[in-house]
């Protein structure tokens, strides 16, 4: 049984566990703190900078990203001072730059009064919140996709822009994508990811098309069941 | 080699080199450090070589040493002959046969090729009188023109490992932390940080193995003191590092350098390779039983692998991605591991502290930053090079008194300190004093050591997008305000630069400033918009001449520019239009010349070009 | 190629963390990153094929592209930017035809830009196949591209 700790957000007192993030308090007592770059299966990233709060702790003020800073006994979390206020604005904005149409984008520039971004808008889409790329890695366990490049040139990435050789084709990457960035569609017994094209196993019994061949491969290959036994889908098995 | 058992066996060891050693012998001493290698002083050690074997000095009674930089780059390749100290500079090899009859053989100076005062054309021959070297205290770098870098033997018998001695024969590690307290020993690579605080905690962390570190990644542009001790000393950064080692209880080391720097990886190794086969590198060190040994690891070309926890992340062989620091490096850094990492010149300062004593430390410097540091003056300087100064020494006698002031009767502007994360400071604080404190009050830091100077035909707006340019380069592009934030600055300055800003910018430049100091994950991107800021608030009428008169008024920023030629100057002599790429520059011969403005693309070729001066910016 | 890769990865006791010293190697063995390469590299350390190729991506010293005969780095650093450097850079760019980071189509040259090379005292400086020039400026610049092959015009005199 973890240890429990007494802090404060906006005030109020909160008790956690000892081991969870700012965020994950926060979220538990229904306190909102934006943030775009982290979900319940990841190890907490801090890409986005959306999640900062002002804390003061043994008499020092800092900025900190609350998914990743861990509650202490006594710490004072603040989420809206104008310093934070600043940094989400700056973000937002910077964000819009790169992806002005996304609701989820649009829903967070409200909530702050932001109607548009002052800097040029160059619809790039991905917003580099790195979730694709750390589902794969951590989740899933392929490592299929990645980042390529640095700085304002980062890119998620297969590898050398090609056919992903270890991508088993599940599409956890785009259902984690916070702004639909990564297409999926499915057609004729075929899932496309990106522009790849991933043949969809039928099932012997009823004919359905019910998941990539990659993935069922990668299924046998990690469980030591023999192919054939993922060659039905779930409802004929 | 055999391996040396004790530390008594040590001292045996280096009074039988010493005693081998004749101090009266003629030794030629010849710098072999990247920048005088840059100037041929390979073809002079090899000249020099030929020369000796020629005139029949065989090895017993003139040396041969190829050392490390000393610091005197701008008059390199530089030349000191021993006992003498006679100290030659911009030598050729032509030089050489000269230099072996009459110096070495007939011990005359030759007077063309010692320094001569510019001011008060005073020739000085002895290598310790000349005025570069004389406010300088040179305690950690001095010993570079003593030694060959490769030979652990020149190291010992020049003092080197004495303080290892003297920490294996009977200090606990508890001591020495202690002594490096007391010294008051901050941190040389930027930061400042209580280095004593860093190993304690380290020390008292949960977890093994602990893992040591020697930062070389230094990546700061214009800053090379790392190189020139890594390169010319490295001994005395291991020796730093073993007796860290033992006051931690660490047994792994790194020394993680840098892609660009082959001559420094070149060194450490054959360093770390001789003090393993003596015995001070390894299992039970000089029979102390203490074991500790050190890898070489190499970055890829990233600045931001000088910031530790990306430095972590590269020896993992991962990208340098930094992580949040809200957990010390000291309780999990490498590998998740306790790890104490700290910079090449303050390993080097450790067996200086050992040696001499905290309170000789203490003595030197000011109230809060104790000892000395090396920087690198460079850019707008007579003397560029690098230079070893006791803290509190102002920037006017750096920068005048050893640098030797502006060249070509140019105005200081300002000095550039901290690399792309410190500030611009101008004249009006040229009589500051230099320390971490002091630097950090007026809007810039120590930073590594670089300190570029600047004069007045540098533009502080050209300046401040420069260092954005460099760092949106080098951003990791991990977090949204470093990675987007400057990206953004740095379009917003190239607009002024190009007469496209408005005042509103200069609103919005501030404003980003704050939030991308805040909002960043690591310390590039909070540092980042520090040169913009102090650049603004310190030549906001530079800023404003740009965007309100359209006018660069250093005539640097392109757009801003135009070249035209002199009438009064001009004799028609041909050459600018000979070079000019666009043909702008057209006339007949012996008349005066003329350049078109539509078709003139400001490359510099005609001005570089021109014997007369003729080409003007306005 | 697996032979000389295996060799390499030998050398460094097959340890992931020197993944990026490995690569250098490689580069040096084969004058690029070869896709191939990577993918034996990959597959002998055991390291997904994204993670070597994030790693190519991400380091200035690696190359996933032929390199030209010729390798000419200039350095950008603070210093040698007060000094001029970045008339420098145009020059060549405009000579060579292609941009800092390029290698010339006819695989003669790769030019480059590098923050720093710590000489400073020399600056400009420009690296010529591992050769340092310094004190440069346009007309020397030219000076070497010339003798490199490159039509060009120069100054004598200067």
């Amino acid at each position: 049984m973890a240890e429990m700790v007494t802090l404060t957000i906006d005030g109020r007192e909160i008790i956690a566990p000892q081991g969870t993030t700012i965020l994950e308090a926060a979220k538990d007592a229904n306190i909102y703190i934006p943030n775009l770059c982290t979900n319940e299966e990841l190890t907490p990233y801090g890409s986005c900078r959306l999640c900062m709060v002002e804390i003061t702790q043994n008499g020092r003020t800092r900025i900190v990203a609350s998914c990743i800073y861990e509650v202490a006994e006594g710490l004072e979390v603040k989420t809206n001072t104008e310093r934070v206020l600043n940094v989400r604005k700056l973000v937002i904005e910077l964000l819009l730059a790169r992806n002005n149409e996304h609701p989820a984008l649009r829903k967070i520039a409200d909530e702050l009064g932001v109607k548009d971004t002052r800097f040029p808008v160059e619809q790039k889409g991905c917003i580099l919140c790195g979730q694709c790329v750390r589902t794969c890695r951590e989740v899933v366990g392929v490592a299929a996709i990645g980042f390529s490049g640095r700085g304002i040139n980062r890119k998620i990435a297969a590898p050398f822009m090609d056919f992903p050789p270890d991508c088993i084709a599940c599409g956890s990457c785009a259902y984690v994508c916070p702004v639909g960035f990564i297409p999926m569609k499915e057609e004729n017994g075929v899932r496309t990811i990106i522009r790849f094209d991933f043949p969809m196993q039928q099932c012997k019994t009823c004919g359905k098309y019910f998941a990539p061949k990659k993935q069922l491969e990668y299924f046998s290959k990690t469980t030591g069941l023999p192919l054939e036994h993922f060659e039905k889908c779930i409802d004929c098995r | 080699m055999k391996k040396i058992k004790s530390p008594g066996e040590l001292e045996q060891f280096r009074n039988d080199i010493q005693a081998k050693r004749d101090p009266n012998q003629t030794c030629i001493a010849i710098c072999a450090g990247t920048g005088c290698l840059a100037l041929g002083s390979d073809k002079i050690i090899a000249a020099f070589k030929e020369e000796i074997t020629k005139q029949g000095l065989d090895d017993n009674v003139t040396t041969i040493r190829e050392t490390g930089c000393p610091g005197f780059c701008e008059q390199g390749p530089i030349v000191v002959i021993y006992p003498a100290e006679i100290c030659y500079l911009r030598v050729t090899v032509k030089d050489v046969p000269e230099i072996v009859s009459k110096t070495v053989i007939n011990k005359e100076v030759i007077e063309r090729l010692v320094y001569k005062d510019p001011v008060t054309k005073e020739k000085i021959t002895k290598d310790s009188d000349i005025p570069f070297y004389k406010k300088q205290k040179r305690y950690v770098i001095g010993n570079n023109i003593n030694i060959d870098p490769r030979s652990i033997e020149d190291y010992i018998a020049t003092g080197g490992y004495s303080a290892l001695t003297k920490v294996l024969n009977g200090m606990s590690p508890k001591a020495v932390i202690e002594e490096v307290k007391v010294a008051n020993l901050r941190g040389r690579g930027g930061g400042g940080f209580p280095v004593a605080w860093k190993w304690e905690a380290t020390k008292e962390a949960e977890g093994e193995p602990k893992y040591l570190i020697c930062n070389a990644d230094e990546g700061d542009p214009g800053a090379f003191m790392d190189r020139a001790l890594l390169e010319g000393t490295p001994h005395s950064v291991l020796e730093g590092m073993i007796i860290g080692a033992y006051a931690i209880g660490s047994h792994e080391g790194y020394i993680y350098v840098r892609n660009e720097y082959p001559l420094a990886v070149e060194n450490a190794t054959i360093a770390i390779e001789t003090a393993r086969s003596l015995g001070l590198l390894g299992d039970n060190i000089l029979g102390s039983g203490f074991s500790f040994d050190i890898k070489i690891n190499r970055g890829g070309g990233a600045f931001v692998c000088g910031e530790s926890s990306a430095l972590f992340a590269s020896i993992e062989g991962r990208t340098g991605e930094p992580r949040a620091k809200y957990v010390h490096a000291t309780d999990r850094g490498l590998y998740d591991k306790p790890t104490n990492l700290n910079n090449v010149e303050t390993w080097a300062n450790v067996p200086l502290i050992i040696n001499k004593g905290a309170k000789w430390y203490q003595s030197i410097g000011t109230e809060k930053s104790k000892g000395t540091k090396i920087f690198a003056l460079v850019g707008k300087i007579n003397n560029t090079g690098l230079v070893e100064v006791p803290m509190g020494i102002t920037l006017r006698e750096i920068i005048y008194d050893i640098g030797g002031g502006i060249p070509n009767g140019r105005k200081f502007k300002a000095v550039q300190t901290g690399g792309p994360s410190g500030g611009c400071i101008p004249a009006e604080h040229l009589d500051m004093p230099v320390d971490f404190d002091e630097l950090d009050r007026i809007g810039s830091m120590m930073g590594s050591g670089g300190m570029i100077v600047m004069d007045d035909q540098n533009c502080m707006v050209d300046v401040a997008r420069y260092f954005l340019n460099f760092l949106e380069e080098e951003s990791c592009g991990k977090c949204t305000p470093c990675r987007e934030g400057i990206y953004q600055l740095r379009m917003i300055l190239d607009r002024i630069t190009e007469g496209r800003g408005t005042m509103e910018d200069l609103d919005t430049i501030e404003w980003m400033g704050q939030a991308i100091t805040d909002g960043s994950l690591c310390a590039l991107g909070a540092t980042a918009p520090n040169p913009v800021l102090s650049t603004l608030k310190y030549f906001r009428e530079e800023y404003e001449a740009h965007i309100k008169d359209k006018k660069c008024p250093a005539g640097v920023c392109k757009a801003l520019i135009t070249y035209s030629i002199d009438p009064q100057k001009c004799t028609g002599c041909d050459v600018c239009a000979h070079v000019c790429p666009t043909n702008a520059a057209t006339g007949k011969k012996k008349e005066v010349y003329n350049i078109d403005q539509e078709k003139c693309i400001k490359c510099g070729a005609c001005i570089q070009s021109c014997n007369f001066d003729a080409v003007i910016i306005s | 190629m697996e032979a000389k890769i295996k060799i390499i990865i030998e050398t460094y006791d097959n340890d992931k963390g020197f993944l990026v010293p490995i690569l250098q190697d490689v580069q040096r063995e084969f004058n690029y990153l070869p896709r191939e390469a990577l993918t034996l590299v990959s597959d002998f350390l055991e390291v997904p094929i994204s993670r070597l190729f994030e790693l190519a991506t991400f380091y200035k010293a690696f190359s996933l592209e032929p390199r030209g005969k010729h390798e000419i780095s200039l350095c950008l650093g603070t210093a040698c930017h007060v000094r001029g450097a970045p008339l420098i850079q145009d020059n060549i760019e405009r000579v060579l035809g292609i941009k800092a980071g390029q290698t010339t189509e006819d695989l003669e040259f790769t030019f480059e830009t590098v923050n720093c090379l710590g000489a400073c005292a020399l600056g400009p400086i420009l690296v010529v196949d591992g050769e340092y020039n310094g004190n440069m400026n346009i007309n020397k610049s030219n000076k070497i591209l010339k003798k490199l092959g490159k039509k060009v015009e120069i100054d004598e005199e200067n």
